[in-house]
């Protein structure tokens, strides 16, 4: 039943560097745009700094319609745009791709449900001083909401591994594709095991490392 | 006193704001053709109930909410002609200071006070020196390193009062800056507003709903009831006769020494004698006119009511006194009181 390590090891460390390569990328990229996408949501919400209702309902359309979308569904519905962009619609690039653009929409609502949370009061001061819309994003609302923003990173994160896990749907790799290949598919439980576990460790581990930073930013 | 001049810094042209109506709703008139003053050197008091405009007109000198109607002038320049990024500058130069502080709190007490200048393109040299001073001034010194989250009340709005001065404005607008704090704190903070006004001459806005903030520091209030300023005046003057009866309601809670009815009821059954409010300000001098004119007319006097405060630093209240005499003389004692000062004749018991 249990697999050759001496060959599946090699294999195990390539799934694991496409994990990383996915994940990471997601996460700079879906990770800035969606922190732009989230502050122009709570923006140009009607009241706010740049209210505009044209925009906001455009915005928030957007973030309503993509976010529900089982990601499988998606990476099939996105397939065009991911043709004209990278293309292909498979391999590795492609994939991340779609979760790039998966990670944008779901970040941005976390964004802007955190900025939500800033009294008002403290905006207007800025204001009140003659700060630039765009000073008060950058002195006021991400300092402001600095920790909450490192949480919903951190849970962005896990989020983005989960994404991952179905790489192999087209042919992008990973661990999740390493787990269903030499694990499920050869009935051999163990691989899986390893994987599950090695998930849970790097799961364990950037949440540890989140929430203190997050407590870090608190610490006032 | 500070370097009051007649000369206007802030002028109300007609100004008006109304918030559109959203869906069922109505439209709000929440400033509602408003024509005003403001001098230069003076702590001008916005006194209202909550809903009557005052932190929107207040809200207006700083363009915070831009006019449907009319204008405001600061210093001159015609905000009304001015965009937003126009205003930015104009705003710099206006202080102001809030009821909830508003201060940052990922940033430290230096770090609050320092944001109007970082705004302001100071250098950092420059800032820090300018910081170190002003927490002299406020008294918070010790406290430069400290994030908000660890000051009292009273503390953070003296750090909001620091921060409002950072870059020399001429202009401090306070909006309900006492209201979160209790009755001491409150004193401390009114008397670094007055500072404020005495030692680097600027122009202090205060928006109230508490005729107390007024009576202990402004030199001038306006009333405001449902958008629209219905008394201004010299804020002795509106003290000692309001005309409108939003005034006299908020005079009422600054100094409760009129006898309400029932007071009045339970003061007839302790006391047979004639009962009359006498007024006490400073043409009347002090209760010792009372008295003389009581003696000169042979008529016993026993103050059973009442309470004599300042205003703008003029003392004001009033005596409720039962006297017990000759009718007559009890009569030509009241008549001689009247020529100066007001008198509520409350009579004699019916028994």
């Amino acid at each position: 039943m249990s697999g050759d390590w001496e060959l599946l090891t090699p294999l195990l460390w390539a799934a694991a560097g496409e994990t990383a390569f996915m994940v990471l990328i997601t996460l700079l990229v879906g990770g800035f745009l969606g922190l732009a996408l989230g502050l122009g949501l709570y923006l140009t919400r009607p009241g706010n700094l740049l209210g505009n209702r044209f925009v906001f309902a455009v915005l928030n359309l957007a973030v309503n319609v993509v976010r529900p979308v089982p990601f499988i569904i998606f990476l099939v519905a996105l397939g065009p745009l991911t043709r004209a962009v990278i293309g292909s619609t498979i391999g590795i690039e492609a994939f991340t791709f779609a979760m790039c653009f998966m990670a944008t929409f779901v970040f941005a609502r976390l964004v802007e449900q955190n900025l939500v949370s800033i009294d008002p009061g403290v905006v207007e001061a800025a204001r009140a001083m003659g700060a630039s819309p765009f000073r008060i994003v950058r002195t006021v609302l991400v300092p402001e909401a600095l920790a909450p923003l490192i949480l919903g990173y951190t849970f962005l994160f896990v989020g983005v591994l989960d994404m991952s896990a179905i790489g192999g749907y087209l042919g992008a790799g990973g661990l999740g594709d390493f787990a269903i290949v030499q694990g499920y598919r050869q009935y051999d439980w163990a691989v899986t095991a390893v994987v599950v576990v090695i998930i849970v460790l790097i799961v364990q581990a950037v949440q540890w490392l989140g929430n203190l930073l997050a407590r870090r930013a608190l610490r006032r | 006193m500070s370097t009051r001049t007649s000369s206007s810094i802030i002028r109300f042209e007609g100004a008006a704001k109304v918030f559109p109506g959203r869906g069922r709703s109505a439209e709000v008139r929440a400033v509602d053709g408003v024509t005003l003053d403001i001098r230069d050197g003076e702590i001008f008091g916005v006194i209202g109930q909550s809903g009557a405009g005052k932190s929107t007109l207040v809200r207006l000198i700083n363009a915070l909410e831009r006019t449907t109607a009319g204008d405001v002038v600061v210093d001159g320049v015609s905000l009304g002609s001015l965009n937003e990024a126009r205003l930015r500058p104009v705003r710099a130069g206006i202080g102001m200071v809030f009821q909830q502080f508003n201060l940052l709190a990922s940033r430290t007490v230096s770090g609050n006070v320092a944001y109007p200048l970082e705004v302001a393109g100071w250098p950092r040299a420059k800032r820090d020196a300018r910081v170190a001073e002003l927490l002299e001034f406020v008294g918070l010194a010790d406290k430069a390193g400290v994030h908000p989250a660890a000051l009292s009340g009273g503390q953070k709005q003296r750090v909001g009062i620091a921060r409002a001065l950072a870059t020399n404005p001429r202009i401090l607008l306070a909006d309900e800056a006492t209201s979160a704090l209790d009755p001491e704190t409150t004193r401390d903070v009114l008397d670094l507003l007055q500072r404020v006004n005495r030692e680097l001459g600027v122009t202090v806005v205060v928006i109230t709903h508490e005729m107390d903030v007024v009576r202990s520091i402004c030199h001038r209030v306006a009333v405001m009831d449902r958008g629209r300023v219905v008394e201004v005046g010299e804020a002795y003057q509106v003290f000692s006769a309001p005309a409108h009866d939003v005034t006299r309601r908020f005079v009422a809670t600054a100094l409760r020494d009129r006898p309400s009815p029932e007071v009045l009821e339970r003061l007839r059954a302790r006391h047979t004698g004639h009962i009359v409010t006498v007024g006490v300000d400073e043409v009347a001098g002090s209760s010792a006119v009372l008295t003389r004119t009581l003696r000169e007319h042979g008529v016993d006097g026993t103050v059973v009511f009442g309470g004599i405060t300042e205003v703008a630093e003029r003392p004001y209240g009033s005596l409720t006194v039962e006297l017990v005499g000759e009718v007559a003389a009890v009569e030509a004692s009241v008549a001689a009181l009247r020529v100066v000062t007001w008198v509520d004749d409350h009579g004699r018991a019916a028994a």
